[in-house]
């Protein structure tokens, strides 16, 4: 639209009743609406999608609507009959959450030390922004890359067994360094401590530094500071950083598959390949069992928090 | 303020700094790596110096041909960057305003942001393969030969391949024009109503203006997170194929540098593309203090 038209659109717009802090007429709707039919078709009916296919029956050349619980059984074949013996399923769930746990643990220790570090010791604005950017760059990069960056590394051949078996600390080059459980928690912490980091520092730029002043004036060692005023008041960024961390590791196969030498169970790993065998409903299946484990987690951590507040 | 440091922060200067060594570290070794010589290996080391394993690269060594992932990883990424966007300013200055559904879409953007990406591309899969096979029921039904001769699937790059993207990108999106509206002074927008502009005249002159280094920052997250993008890729793609699906692919097949290569390509261009961005916000900004514009302050 070409600017001058003030002079037919100002009296309307003036004549029009103001009905500012209520409903904005037809806007915002047109306005949303194409971002909500994205989510719609893309997120909303996939997962509906999903939850009927879970249902359905298949042999190995198509899926037929159907409402069996087969998939389901299969899923959970055995597990209840083999306890206290673990079955696929749940070893699987157990690799799987024992990942988070470690993930989660040293992602949050070395998130919220550098988000603290960012916060409350450097003194500039600029310099902030500047170390935050460095700190959030690689995640703007490929995660692949990023996964198979370690390989010069911690190979056999790598650089950390070069100075070990150099050092004459070990005779033989360290096997376990690469394709292996450390290797998958190293690339989780290595990709996803960004993720739990931005949201603490968020909530940390927001504490009223007067508040950490008064606390210091009342007699606060640095300790007590930390523990009664700085952790409880980055509460929302843990819990969100938490959410991000736990469920990217939770649904992950990717870099269990790379850095696991394609060798480690994950649930994620199991839907991959299911689909890859064209067994739709059984992958469907172990989504849902995912989708029900994953919410749980979110709701339980969700009592800390309201997101909106954050922005 | 120019109390002497306490000895704290040189502490946790010395992690910050590891940290930082942690993060750039790999990656800078596998960008000296893929300049090895042709008879070097996966490490250390360097046999030579020589650009060997990225002219292998060009010409495709008999492997599969990134020049395919990389085109559509480009394309896909370029809309996925124009489509967040807009989409997402769109749907910031809506949520300037309370409507109906509102708590609803900004629940279902945190959703899509937080469900594992597997579970979201598996549904997109089996959604256009149930399209597919009702479009051949129908074909069958009606005898429609058109459908049989030309329709094959409707799984592809810039169809459920776009969905997937943008279910991940458009969530980023939104908080940012979020966190931007919430700092968002509205006496500018109340002065330029006042001063007789038309709502259009008021978004195109006053408020986009002002938000737009915002715009850069979703743009940015718009193209980077699609050009990178595999787990909602994985299921989603059909046939087609990106650069990440590719990569991954060669991870396990290729036992040379030109993987490095690979790697140090794209990183390349992802860097060149927040360089850029950085850069436009940086000179926007600038540009804006010494012309003693308001327009823009209080906001980033």
């Amino acid at each position: 639209m070409p600017p001058r038209t003030t002079d037919a659109a100002a009296p309307a717009a003036a004549a029009r009743p103001r009905r500012r802090g209520r409903t904005g007429g037809a806007a915002p709707y047109w306005q949303a609406a194409p971002m909500a039919l994205v989510f719609f078709l893309f997120f909303v009916l996939p997962l509906v999608v999903v939850l009927v296919v879970s249902f359905w029956k298949y042999n190995s050349y198509s899926i037929t609507p159907a409402f069996i619980l087969d998939n389901y059984t299969g899923v959970f074949d055995g597990c209840l009959v083999s306890l206290p013996s673990l079955c696929t399923t749940f070893a699987t769930y157990l690799s799987t959450i024992k990942f988070c746990l470690i993930v989660w643990a040293v992602t949050l220790v070395v998130g919220f030390t550098i988000a603290y570090f960012l916060a409350f010791h450097v003194r500039t604005t600029a310099m902030q922004i500047v170390l935050a950017l460095i700190c959030i760059i690689p995640f703007w990069t490929s995660n692949v890359i990023r996964m198979i960056s370690w390989i010069p590394l911690l190979g056999r051949n790598g650089l950390i067994n070069q100075m070990l078996v150099g050092s004459g600390l070990v005779s033989h080059p360290v096997e376990w360094l690469l394709y292996s459980d450390f290797a998958v928690a190293l690339a989780f912490v290595h990709l996803l401590t960004a993720f739990m980091l931005v949201p603490i520092l968020n909530s940390m730029m927001r504490i009223d530094r007067s508040l950490i002043e008064a606390a210091r004036d009342a007699g606060a060692s640095g300790a007590q500071v930390l523990w009664n005023v700085v952790i409880p008041l980055s509460k929302t960024g843990i819990a969100i950083g938490s959410i991000f961390v736990i469920t990217l590791v939770m649904g992950d196969f990717i870099t269990i598959g790379v850095m696991g030498g394609q060798q480690i169970a994950s649930v994620g790993k199991v839907i991959n390949v299911e689909t890859g065998y064209l067994q739709f409903p059984l992958a469907a299946a172990n989504a849902v069992v995912l989708l029900v484990a994953v919410l749980g987690i979110i709701f339980a951590l969700t009592r800390f928090i309201d997101i909106r507040k954050e922005l | 303020m120019s109390e002497k440091r306490p000895r704290s922060f040189y502490v946790l200067a010395a992690v910050f700094a590891l940290f930082v060594l942690f993060l750039y570290g790999p990656v800078i070794t596998i960008l000296i790596l893929s300049f090895q010589g042709p008879q070097g290996g996966l490490t250390f080391p360097m046999n030579g110096f020589s650009v060997h394993w990225f002219e292998q690269l060009w010409q495709g060594a008999g492997l599969v041909d990134i020049s395919i992932g990389l085109w559509n990883s480009l394309k896909l990424g370029l809309l996925v960057m124009v489509l967040t966007v807009v989409f997402s300013v769109m749907a910031g200055l809506a949520f300037r305003r309370r409507f109906r559904g509102s708590t609803l879409l900004f629940y279902t953007a945190i959703a899509s942001l937080i469900m594992p990406s597997i579970i979201v591309s598996l549904g997109i899969a089996l959604e256009f393969h149930i399209v597919d096979d009702t479009v051949m029921k129908i074909a069958d039904a009606y005898d429609v030969e058109w459908l049989y001769d030309n329709y094959q699937t409707a799984t592809g790059l810039f169809t459920s391949g776009l969905g997937a993207h943008l279910s991940w990108t458009l969530p980023f999106g939104l908080l940012i024009m979020f966190a931007v509206f919430n700092r968002f002074d509205k006496s500018y927008e109340e002065a330029a109503r006042d001063l007789g502009a038309t709502s259009w005249q008021t978004i195109r002159h006053v408020v986009l203006p002002m938000v737009a280094p915002s715009v850069v920052g979703v743009a940015l997250f718009g193209f980077t997170l699609s050009w990178d993008e595999l787990p909602r890729s994985s299921q989603a793609m059909g046939a087609a194929n990106t650069l990440p699906i590719q990569l991954q692919a060669l991870t396990t097949t290729v036992t040379t540098p030109m993987i490095y290569a690979l790697g140090t390509v794209t990183t390349a261009i992802s860097l060149l593309v927040i360089a850029t961005a950085l850069t436009t916000v940086f000179i926007v900004q600038k540009r804006r203090r010494r012309h003693g514009s308001d327009a823009g302050q209080g906001v980033v």
